[in-house]
């Protein structure tokens, strides 16, 4: 048995271990506290081994400019010019892996085990089993997954599955030199946020929140927001992410009607086989046209060349 | 249709045979092992460290692997925070937390290098050399413009044309040490890269 419990495994019908009791772990972000050092980033290829090509500067503070196979968690930053106080905000988000409850990637992938979620709520890839389609890509509904041009699988945060096995914290929440980044259970980790929400009310921002988006079943890495109503404007937040309806359509309906109708053929194929059998050619030779061309004698061939 | 009864329960019960085989286990099986991922600092050797980068000082555990038996050749694999340490506890910045990078970079000074005036080349030298350099010009330069007396006459014991850098991560100790050393020479230009 796995040192943690798997959940749910992708494409697989079979049922889970479900006796053991694990707490689920909670990442928690503090949008507040983030000073956008990306000491985050560094700490996550460090411990990952992960060395991103150097890129080219495009003009914004975001390095690189996009997450990617070798950039799992990523600072993006947005600038808010507040109407209510006139401020400008720099709204700084980390950004990566939610590691939803009710995974979008997982629901999508084809290949059995490939994605696994466990008991703890981490959500990982195993790319020994990655068919590399980008199923999990278009499942995910915060954009997270990437595939690598290098070996064509797909790659993601993996909540650093390996230290909280053995009961470490994240890399980029043990690097985080303002603490914006915690770890712990969910449930201190809910506690924590409002806290946090309650100190962002009292400086003045009214809507701060926490976001655990419900639409994806919450979240195991979570944001606390000053402007919780208003999550698009950390670079694009989503406002109520879901799994795409084409995931489930295709998924809950289409694959296991394809799935019958790939048996039925399969059955009717055999007892048409046992029924009827196959399409022989006669052997006998069909006399058919005879190889050299009899003309007719009956036919006269006029040529008006021909000197009488 | 060219089967017959024989041929049809032959049919079935090879299909049938295989699909017990199956069933039974012959099919090979999925490796559970492979879905965990293994934690890569097991048995690697922890030797804490200070952060040579500013004069925050942050503590640090390097992890390197081989146990230090006489055929293995040690290299750091890992570095990241101390977490006991009182100044981070655990925590470091981007710099820090990239220090394994640093460690192996090819462009990393490994031992000292002198590059004489007029030429473009750097010169590697042994300690003993750069430092028995660094005394004797340091020495005749403060034999040729140390001040003893400014234009009232007074007494001032200062030499301005030599400043010293030093690093910004020392201990209290080593930094009490260094900072003794220049001011008895009469050294005022004195400073550390506390940010690099």
């Amino acid at each position: 048995m796995a040192s943690q419990d798997i959940t749910a495994r992708s494409a697989t019908t079979t049922p889970m271990p479900q006796v053991r009791q694990v707490g689920e772990v909670a990442k928690l972000i503090d949008t507040s506290k983030c000073i956008g050092c990306k000491a985050c980033q560094v700490a996550c290829s460090e411990w990952n081994e992960l060395r991103a090509e150097v890129g080219h500067n495009v003009g914004v503070y975001d390095n690189p400019n996009d997450l990617g196979a070798d950039s799992w968690t990523l600072i993006r930053f947005a600038e808010y010019e507040n109407p209510a106080s006139g401020n400008l905000e720099w709204l700084i988000r980390k950004d990566g892996c939610m590691h939803c409850a009710d995974p979008g990637c997982l629901k999508a992938c084809p290949s059995p085990g490939a994605i696994v979620k466990y008991a703890n709520g981490i959500v990982d890839f195993n790319q020994d089993k990655c068919i590399g389609c980008g199923y999990c890509i278009s499942g995910c509904p915060f954009d997270v997954p990437r595939l690598s041009q290098k070996d064509h699988k797909a790659y993601k945060c993996t909540l650093c599955s390996d230290r909280v096995a053995v009961g470490l914290e994240p890399a980029c929440v043990k690097t985080c030199p303002t603490g914006a980044i915690v770890f712990g259970s969910k449930q201190d980790m809910q506690m924590h946020a409002a806290e946090r929400i309650e100190d962002l009310k009292e400086r003045g921002f009214a809507q701060a929140g926490l976001y655990d988006p419900a639409g994806v079943g919450g979240t195991h890495v979570m944001y606390v927001l000053h402007h919780a109503d208003q999550p698009s404007l950390y670079a694009g937040l989503p406002e109520a992410p879901a799994i795409s309806p084409l995931v489930e359509l295709w998924k809950g309906v289409t694959k296991p009607l394809a799935l019958l109708a790939m048996g039925a053929a399969v059955l009717a194929g055999f007892f048409h086989y046992v029924r009827v059998g196959p399409n022989r050619v006669d052997e006998e030779p069909d006399p058919g046209e005879p190889t050299v061309h009899q003309v007719d004698p009956s036919v006269h061939v006029v040529d008006p060349n021909k000197q009488p | 249709m060219d089967m017959n009864r024989r041929q049809f329960f032959k049919v079935c019960g090879v299909g049938l045979g295989a699909s017990s085989l199956a069933a039974l286990g012959m099919a090979p099986p999925p490796a559970y092992a492979e879905t965990i991922r293994h934690f890569k600092l097991a048995n690697t050797r922890e030797t804490r460290n200070t952060c040579p980068y500013c004069s925050v000082g942050c503590g640090l555990i390097m992890y390197s692997r081989g146990d230090g038996a006489k055929n293995v050749v040690q290299e750091i694999v890992h570095i990241e925070g101390d977490a006991d340490h009182p100044v981070n506890r655990g925590t470091l910045c981007p710099k820090g937390a990239g220090l394994l990078d640093f460690v192996h970079s090819p462009n990393r000074l490994k031992y000292p290098e002198v590059r004489e005036a007029g030429s473009n080349e750097w010169k590697r030298v042994s300690w003993d050399e750069a430092l028995g350099r660094i005394a004797t010009l340091m020495k005749a330069d403060r034999d040729a413009n140390f001040v003893t007396h400014n234009a009232n006459g007074q007494t001032v014991n200062r030499w301005l044309s030599t400043g010293f850098l030093a690093a910004s991560a020392s201990s209290n100790e080593a930094g009490y040490i260094t900072h003794k050393v220049v001011r008895s020479l009469g050294m005022l230009a004195f400073d550390n890269q506390a940010r690099v």
